[in-house]
């Protein structure tokens, strides 16, 4: 088991460097670079240009080099922590992520546990009593959650506040704590934000989930061993929760390997509708931008959350489920 | 009278006047009519009747396990020998409540058919016979731990203490029935409703379990409610027999009396309808329901005298070892184990118009050798070739145009008739599709071709244009033979085509085969582990073991004088529906890798490992694989 997980380990770095090549080339495709595209705003705006400055910034951050050279200069800058200047915030991209990102944390971080928490005992009702009116009804709920696109929702739900309750729901906190340092009222106000973005971005998270759940629960209601389970004596409770609750849970943690991007990308349309100070909306203005270092720095970092997510739910899956664990060619 | 009735043993089940019934797409589907029956303390009862005839649906029943959406009337009195309360009813108990959870389990324990699905792969065995004791003793965990393994080691395990923390899918078959018999009685129940315990499994390894429940039955003093189709398992270790057609019992009463004076006409026909040891050359099995067949209407000019050289199919050295997917989570240059080939040195000549029986137990390699005859997998080494008057084909070679003629005179039938015909295709479309491929004709004539068909195994033209699912399995499997006829083929592998089967339509299959391979001039390699089949319908048999063929001669040889150990002991575990000829459950049932070891020293290879190892003449067409250098008398002994 060490063994395996070591050698995952190993392999991730071949992957890690294919991914690095991607994102950079990716980032490199659009003709030009954020100068030019910082030269001609300024020439749109009618201001004149200091081409001097320009070219010294150029050839400062190594953009007359060839790519092959940047990208090593890229990568290396990485390896060491350094992860380069956004041009556009001015700042170094640690600190241009750096609060938002723990915002973004957590709100993800809680909308998946009100995913899970909303997702799980209406799961298991809709599959227990199947095709009953409670499931059908919330069959048709769920799907409506999944058909509703969340910015749409967030449209909506701020539409309505602001119409009956003459309140603006946007922003993650109160306006005079943006940029503030931590404080018991900065918090207080996260707090009283935050339900709403976490509801909005939830509802088709925990749509899907309670869909999922209920077909792989289908799927384990009708196992022989639930039947052997029930001869045995066993009350109905703990007949579902020892036998095939838990053999429905192996997508559930599956799922890991592609939450934890998810935690930090976080929504970024409805995040950009609710103008929530998360990184969605900055990635997004990035790639606009071609703010180089800063969406590649940011990509890469969401393609190393992926592959350490895979590799949790591999190794959750293998510790959770013995047939993986022990079962490779001996079963039939 | 009352007194009478006083000193007899009281019934520890009895069932009066049931009536089940289940509501499907708004329609009302009865499965049982006004059953009764009673099954007397420790004795064994045996519930007979084909699939579909409502037993699984009553051994459910008796225990409150039917499904929520049946309709349940009569009663099903329990009379425990431990309580003093006198019977309980169990019908109007509420479902999953605290009484019926009491006795589940507790003093009635159930083994079920299917012991690949019966365990939680999650938990490990340990885990989940424990369980009962948990419910039903107030034993702690060390002394529950001890009853388990305590259990686990009655029922055959040499070391329980690694069984019970072993998980169910690294046991095989036989091993995960035995541990199942030991998880329904860790409690010591009065009853144990065993549904088809054995079907699922082996020959060999049947007798081993039929040998254990019937060891335990007497050493635990209990009553076994056995639901079986295989009237020979019920000869074998039944006190008294119940028999049930269709919902209603026909005919109960001790096995002497069902089998020596059977009664009802179903049951006579039910006997007839199995195929049995000593059949004589002409005799046939007669089917409950007869279909009637109409094969003048078929291609038959295509299929006539087929002349050309006495061996159709000739298999040369066949070997094929599969990797192990176990491999791939290894680490690279970690050490691997050699693994066994699947099919290993394997010869035998097929002769023009003869049906070739392949026996053995599941996992000797006999699907394997129909794959890659039918080019479904490439074998490491060997050669087939086929030669069916056209002239001779090289099969594992051959390509183009030249395997495109081949698959028209080769074909296959399937053992699921579930799964082999599409579900998306009506019978017609299946039955046209190989002609379609092949260039057959033109439209009209591919029609005609397909009615010709359709006739020729006894259904109806209006089934062209209805989906596979509206058929019973023993129609699904007569399409599946259509569809291999379709092209007009010389040879058909049939690969266990009636083992999915109920033994009532068995013997439609194998009789419409039989006629076919008469009339058609077919030549037939059919493989199956079941002996009595394979000696209604072979005229040479091929014993395999281990992938390799220990033994080959004509069916009366094997049948009546088989040489190699092997085969002998395969002969020795079939149970036959003849209470003169019992089991003799002291040698049956000894699982091959272990019985090996007892061999005559001609047999094993110990020592000079395969090579050593060649088939030995025994006259008139009998080989037996021993040892280059054994001698003739010591083969024979």
């Amino acid at each position: 088991m060490i063994r395996y997980i070591l050698w995952r380990i190993a392999v991730m770095v071949p992957t890690l460097a294919l991914i690095s090549v991607l994102v950079f080339t990716i980032i490199e495709l659009p003709p030009g670079d954020y100068f030019e595209s910082y030269i001609a705003e300024l020439r749109a705006m009618g201001e004149a240009t200091d081409m001097a400055e320009i070219e010294e910034l150029r050839e400062r951050y190594g953009f007359d080099k060839p790519p092959a050279l940047r990208y090593v200069y890229w990568v290396g800058g990485m390896l060491t922590g350094d992860f380069g200047y956004s041009f556009e915030y001015r700042l170094p991209v640690s600190e241009v992520v750096g609060d938002r990102l723990w915002l973004t944390v957590l709100v993800s971080f809680v909308t998946i546990i009100f995913t899970w928490l909303i997702a799980f005992p209406i799961g298991i009702y809709s599959a227990t009593h199947q095709y009953s009116w409670g499931d059908y009804g919330l069959t048709l709920a769920g799907l409506i959650g999944i058909a509703v696109p969340n910015f749409m929702l967030a449209l909506v739900v701020m539409y309505f506040a602001n119409i009956w309750f003459g309140v603006s729901i946007g922003g993650l906190m109160d306006r005079q704590y943006l940029g503030a340092p931590m404080s018991w009222e900065k918090v207080r106000s996260i707090l009283s934000h935050i339900w709403i973005p976490v509801i909005i971005i939830g509802t088709a998270g925990t749509a899907a989930m309670v869909r999922r759940l209920r077909a792989n629960l289908l799927d384990e209601l009708n196992k022989q061993y639930v039947v052997t389970a029930r001869s045995k004596g066993l009350p109905p409770m703990r007949v579902l929760t020892k036998y095939p609750l838990r053999m429905s849970l192996n997508f559930f943690i599956s799922d890991i390997g592609s939450i934890l991007p998810s935690i930090i990308s976080g929504a970024e349309v409805t995040a950009i509708v609710l103008s929530l100070e998360t990184t969605g909306p900055m990635l997004i203005k990035a790639l606009q931008t071609q703010d180089m270092y800063l969406a590649g720095s940011f990509l890469m970092f969401l393609a190393f959350l992926t592959v350490i997510g895979v590799l949790v739910s591999d190794i959750a899956l293998a510790i959770l489920d013995p047939r993986i664990r022990l079962g490779g060619g001996a079963r039939k | 009278m009352n007194s009478n009735a006083r000193r007899r043993p009281r019934d520890l089940l009895r069932i009066e006047d049931l009536h089940v019934s289940f509501s499907l797409m708004g329609a009302r589907i009865t499965a049982v009519r006004g059953a009764s029956l009673r099954v007397l303390p420790g004795k064994v009862t045996a519930l007979v009747g084909e699939s579909g005839s409502g037993k699984s649906v009553i051994s459910q029943t008796a225990m409150g396990l039917q499904p929520p959406t049946a309709r349940v009337s009569g009663r099903i009195l329990f009379d425990d020998p431990l309580s003093d309360e006198g019977p309980i009813d169990i019908l109007p108990l509420p479902r999953d409540g605290r009484k019926i959870r009491s006795i589940r389990g507790g003093r009635m324990g159930m083994i079920f058919q299917e012991p690949m699905t019966s365990f939680s792969p999650l938990h490990t065995i340990g885990d989940q016979i424990s369980e009962s004791l948990a419910i039903h003793s107030g034993l702690t965990g060390t002394e529950m731990r001890e009853r388990c393994e305590d259990m686990l080691s009655r029922v055959g395990f040499s070391n329980p203490r690694k069984v019970y923390d072993m998980y169910s899918f690294e046991l095989s078959g036989g091993m995960r029935q035995r541990a199942m018999i030991a998880m329904a009685l860790v409690c010591g129940p009065a009853l144990l409703i065993a549904d088809e315990p054995t079907t699922a499994l082996d020959v060999t390894i049947q007798a081993q379990i039929l040998k254990l429940l019937r060891d335990l039955q007497q050493q635990m003093d209990m009553a076994v409610l056995l639901v079986t189709h295989d009237l020979g398992v019920v000869a074998n270790i039944a006190d008294e027999v119940v028999v049930i057609y269709q919902g209603e019992i026909m005919e109960a009463g001790p096995v002497e009396t069902i089998f020596q004076r059977p009664a009802h006409p179903y049951l006579k026909g039910l006997m007839a309808a199995i195929p049995h040891f000593g059949m004589k050359r002409g005799d046939r099995l007669k089917p409950l329901r007869e279909i009637e067949v109409d094969q003048d209407s078929l291609l038959s000019k295509k299929y006539q005298a087929r002349t050309g050289p006495d061996v159709i199919l000739s298999v040369r050295d066949l070997s094929k070892t599969f990797e192990s997917r176990k491999d791939s989570w290894n680490m690279p240059g970690r050490h691997k184990e050699k693994p066994r080939p699947a099919v290993d040195g394997v010869s035998f000549d097929i002769r023009r118009g003869e049906c070739l029986g392949l026996v053995g137990e599941s996992g000797c390699g006999k699907t394997t050798v129909s794959k890659i005859l039918m080019r479904a997998i490439k074998p490491d080494a060997g050669s087939v070739l086929f030669d069916d008057g056209k002239g001779p084909v090289d099969v594992l070679n051959a390509s183009g145009a030249e395997l495109q003629s081949l698959r028209t005179r080769m074909q296959m039938v399937f053992q699921d008739p579930q799964s082999s015909l599409s579900p998306r295709m009506t019978v017609g479309d299946i039955l046209r599709e190989p002609l379609d491929i092949h260039d057959y004709g033109d439209a009209a004539k591919r029609r005609m071709a397909s009615k010709a068909l359709i006739r020729a195994i006894g259904l109806d033209e209006a089934s062209l244009k209805r989906y596979p699912h509206s058929f019973s399995g023993g129609q699904r499997q007569r399409i599946g033979i259509a569809r291999a006829l379709a092209l007009g083929p010389s040879m058909i592998i049939c690969d266990e085509p009636v083992s999915a089967l109920d033994v009532s339509v068995q013997a439609q299959i194998l009789n419409l085969l039989k006629d076919l391979q008469k009339d058609l001039g077919l030549t037939y390699l059919f493989i199956s582990h079941n002996l009595a089949v394979v000696d209604y319908m072979a005229d040479r048999v091929a014993v395999m073991w281990a992938g390799r063929i220990v033994e080959i001669a004509p069916r009366e040889i094997i049948m009546t004088a088989p040489v190699h150990p092997y085969t002998r002991a395969l002969l020795d575990a079939v149970p036959f529906p003849d209470l003169e000829r019992p089991l003799n459950f002291e040698t049956a049932g000894r699982a091959s890798a272990v019985s090996r070891e007892s061999w005559a020293r001609v047999f094993r290879d110990d020592e000079t490992g395969s090579e050593g190892m060649a088939p030995a003449d025994l006259g008139g067409g009998h080989f037996v694989l021993a040892r280059r250098n054994a001698d003739m008398r010591e083969l024979s002994s």
